[in-house]
């Protein structure tokens, strides 16, 4: 029997229109249409969303955290670069 | 009982989901991978949440104190009025997968002509669960296409499985004494009219699938009238443990 492991994906679910699609987990399959079927059935059963992308966990490229200090720390020391002098309108949601 | 046709008619099409739903629910855990197990109990849920639906409508039209669980839970092997299709066992993925494609194609051909039912409650039942049959459908047909068109031993096993179940096909379509006079009320569905176009669909995914439409022309049948495979007396009985064991048990 072929015992080979499916591929895994990477699934990205919008929970409803307007807002992005936010990772929400990883599941194996052996194409993107059963990646889709899985993830309709493993993340969306319970009204979580409105639409689903999957992409193969192989695509995606990651930052090393061993270069986190080069990557993140710098804007920390610069309070200019953070836009909180700005005051928001409640009607901005989702900010 | 004054409706028994209409009650009777209405445990015919519940006990082919409850029957099925319980056949799928016994993947739980037991699944080929975490995710086909997770999709095969979620279609499992669905069958029992339209089976829900139709008992608590015939435990209604009943009128004699029994609830939904009573009709589900406490009828005898030949009380159970569902095709021997949905009845046989899980062998392997293959035949639960191609049960439940063959069992799809008709649940939803049945579901669009009962939406036209003249018994409202009916038809808004067959409403709520078109769209999670549609689904049903589309996965099963999927899984048949890609263990048809797969690797040798993928589709020997779906051939395997079509070719056993091709038998119980034609039962989908025999009308039972009640069936008639429901479709003469305008309240039941005319199974001999969606014949033609399910073989049509099903040896068109076959076929797509690579796989041989099985030429056998002898076919079983018996459970509509409550004669059943050996198989359904095992499922019952796990199906009926707790009621039996704790008589009114509640959740």
């Amino acid at each position: 029997m072929a015992t080979k492991n499916w591929p895994l994906w990477e699934i990205f679910v919008r929970s409803k229109n307007g807002l992005e699609h936010r990772h929400c987990g990883s599941l194996h399959a052996s194409d993107a249409e059963m990646a889709l079927e899985n993830a309709r059935d493993v993340y969306t059963r319970r009204n979580e969303g409105v639409s689903i992308w999957v992409v193969e966990s192989k695509h995606i490229t990651a930052s090393n955290p061993e270069n986190n200090g080069e990557l993140f720390e710098p804007a920390q020391d610069k309070v200019y670069r953070h836009p909180t002098f700005y005051d928001l309108p409640d009607e901005v949601k989702h900010m | 009982m004054k409706n028994k046709n209409l009650y009777n008619y209405i445990l015919g099409i519940a006990d082919n989901s409850l029957i099925l739903g319980q056949r799928m629910g016994e993947l739980c855990g037991h699944g080929p991978s975490l995710e086909t197990d997770i999709a095969c109990t979620n279609i499992s849920l669905d069958l029992f949440g339209q089976v829900r639906s139709y008992f608590q409508y015939a435990a209604k039209i009943a009128g004699d104190g029994r609830t939904e669980d009573d009709i589900a839970m406490l009828r005898k092997e030949r009380e159970y009025k569902n095709v021997l299709l949905v009845e046989q066992p899980n062998t392997d993925f293959a035949f639960t997968l191609g049960r439940q494609f063959l069992f799809d194609v008709y649940h939803l051909a049945f579901l669009s002509e009962l939406q036209k039912s003249s018994d409202l409650t009916l038809s808004a039942i067959a409403n709520k669960c078109i769209k999670e049959v549609s689904y049903h459908e589309r996965f099963s047909s999927d899984w048949v296409k890609r263990l048809g068109d797969g690797t040798e031993e993928s589709k020997q096993k779906m051939q395997d499985a079509i070719n056993s179940l091709w038998t119980y096909t034609d039962e989908l379509f025999h009308q039972t004494e009640v069936d008639k006079a429901m479709v003469e009320e305008g309240i039941g569905v005319d199974v001999t009219q969606l014949k033609e176009e399910y073989y049509k669909k099903v040896s068109q995914l076959l076929e797509e699938a690579t796989l041989d439409i099985p030429e056998s022309k002898w076919f079983q049948k018996g459970g509509k009238e409550g004669i059943h495979t050996e198989h359904l007396g095992y499922l019952l009985s796990d199906l009926q443990y707790m009621q039996r064991t704790y008589p009114n048990m509640e959740w």
